[in-house]
């Protein structure tokens, strides 16, 4: 069994338009989803990134950068990723399919995490 | 059993991010005071929207209520402080922190005894004498309720720009003063609740009888008018038998709210309906509300509206509904205030004593008054059918038709005059 990340991809959205009902629908979503993939063993883990904010640091030494990014204007960004347990490729991506992300976000990029 | 309707009640759990966003701007609107309503709103989007980018990753929350009542806190706090740049806003904070200790997590039944006290106040503030009558209904459905602006206008059929002018009208009402956040005085609550429970009456009327726009949002209305209505029974001021009795109503109204279609979605009428099909349990709550509306001297138009109500649920089926009971009521509520529209359902109800024939003799009276009205032309249509007289009867029939604007009542006429054809070959 192998880990694989699932980089979710997306445009943040604007939300401040959203009603409760909607916010709810969409939160039931991923959670089924996400409750899903737990209950077959397959998920590792995930986390949303903060759509606000951010660094980019490059250089070293006197060369050494801090700059701010990226910009939630930005087209797309890195909104958040899922970690899940599958044999192949074949199967991360079957379980990757119905994710409610591929929904509201831009698209899903599946890595395999490199074993140790 | 297994295709019984869904409760109203059990349905009203899956709206929880409506009613904890109702009730956080009810909690915050009393530790922060009316005039902060904007922001307050602001700060109710915000932290729903925090739960929409935290909970599906990190799973949820132990007490999910809780959770956004704090968060919303926090972020109203963090935009004061981004607003205000004042020393006086230190003493502000200290002042909100010592009013947010009461929000004991820790004491369930507590916490929710004092939810639903801020949400009875919120409910009293937007029904107050001063935001229009015609903007109450909407602005307890925005505020109490946690609607958006476009479900409610979709509700009304209004458009979205024009419901939020009327809503931001009223807030602007509530936020100028003069509106108390608070659970009247005894003194004052017969009047005050009274145009709180017409409020409700109106929500749950908006959501039962059109069936235009959009079906979802309207039953709804229905599940809030009566998810209000409880909060207003549970409490011991505004726990009167009057209050009782439209529970009562709502609740017997909504036991036959699924079986007021056919599997189509075509209406049905009563005699026409399955009565095995409507749903045991609301008839339990109505039947318990009904019991302790009993309980004073006065008697009000709800009193009368849900017994109408419970004659037609108690009755083992349509034929032997207790009619005259009914009539009287009608009878009673005609005294009280005459109108041409209960004199028709009078007139319907005493002709299932009287017979038809009267009946119809009855209802011509009301036709100068009702013939625009399609529901008058469908009574005549059903007397003159009953007495064989189908050719008039089909008159009638195409004369509602002609009125009728929304599209299932038009299909049920044009499904009539249809059936009458067939009567009149044969």
């Amino acid at each position: 069994m192998a880990q694989y990340m699932l980089l979710l991809v997306e445009e943040p959205p604007d939300f401040s338009k959203f009603s409760p009902e909607g916010i709810q629908q969409l939160i039931a979503e991923y959670k089924n989803w996400r409750n899903r993939v737990a209950e077959s063993g397959k998920l590792a883990g995930g986390a949303k990134l903060c759509d606000e904010g951010g660094k980019y640091l490059s250089g070293t030494g006197d060369d050494f950068r801090v700059t701010d990014g990226p910009f939630a204007e930005a087209k797309e960004i890195l909104g958040g990723y899922f970690m899940i347990e599958a044999a192949n490729y074949d199967e991360a991506v079957e379980l990757a399919r119905d994710c409610p992300h591929l929904k509201y976000g831009t698209r899903i990029e599946i890595r395999e995490v490199q074993p140790t | 059993m297994s295709s019984a309707p869904e409760t109203a009640v059990q349905e009203s759990v899956d709206h929880l991010f409506r009613h904890h966003s109702g009730q956080m701007a009810a909690v915050l609107a009393r530790i922060f005071g009316l005039s902060k309503l904007e922001v307050i709103e602001d700060a109710v989007q915000d932290a729903l929207v925090t739960a929409l980018k935290t909970w599906p990753y990190a799973g949820f929350p132990e007490n999910p209520q809780a959770w956004l009542i704090q968060v919303s806190k926090n972020k109203l706090l963090d935009r004061i402080r981004r607003d205000r740049h004042t020393a006086s806003l230190d003493t502000e904070i200290k002042a909100v922190e010592a009013a947010t200790q009461s929000l004991s997590v820790a004491d369930p039944i507590y916490f929710a005894n004092e939810v639903g006290e801020d949400q009875l106040r919120m409910i009293f503030a937007c029904c107050h004498p001063a935001i229009a009558k015609d903007a109450q209904v909407a602005l307890t459905l925005k505020l109490v309720g946690g609607f958006a602006v476009t479900e409610i206008a979709s509700a009304f059929l209004v458009r979205a720009d024009a419901m939020a002018r009327m809503l931001s009208r009223a807030k602007l009402k509530l936020r100028e003063g003069g509106v108390e956040l608070e659970i009247p005085d005894p003194a004052e609550i017969p009047a005050r609740l009274d145009a709180v429970l017409k409020v409700l009456y109106l929500m749950f009327n908006e959501g039962y009888s059109a069936t235009e726009g959009d079906e979802l949002v309207r039953a709804d209305l229905c599940q809030e008018a009566i998810r209000l209505c409880r909060l207003l029974t549970a409490h011991p001021v505004t726990g009167t038998p009057k209050t009782h009795a439209l529970a009562a109503l709502f609740f017997f109204q909504s036991a036959r709210l699924s079986s007021r279609q056919d599997e189509a979605g075509d209406l049905l009428l009563l005699s026409e309906q399955d009565q095995s099909q409507w749903d045991r349990r609301a008839l339990v709550q109505a039947m318990d509300h009904f019991r302790n509306s009993a309980s004073g001297k006065e008697l009000s138009d709800y009193h009368l509206e849900a017994e109408i109500a419970a004659c037609h649920a108690l009755a083992p089926n349509h034929s032997l509904t207790d009619w005259p009971r009914i009539v009287n009521c009608y009878d009673l509520l005609q005294e009280r205030r005459y109108s041409p529209v209960v004199e028709l359902n009078r007139i319907i109800a005493w002709s299932k004593v009287e017979g038809t024939a009267k009946g119809l003799d009855e209802l011509e009276r009301l036709s100068d008054r009702l013939s625009n009205y399609h529901l008058f032309q469908v009574a005549k249509a059903h007397f003159l059918a009953e007495i064989g007289q189908f050719g008039e009867a089909s008159r009638a029939y195409e004369q509602a038709l002609a009125i009728a604007r929304n599209e299932p009542v038009r299909r049920f006429l044009r499904k009539k005059i249809a059936h009458i054809g067939q009567h009149s070959v044969t």
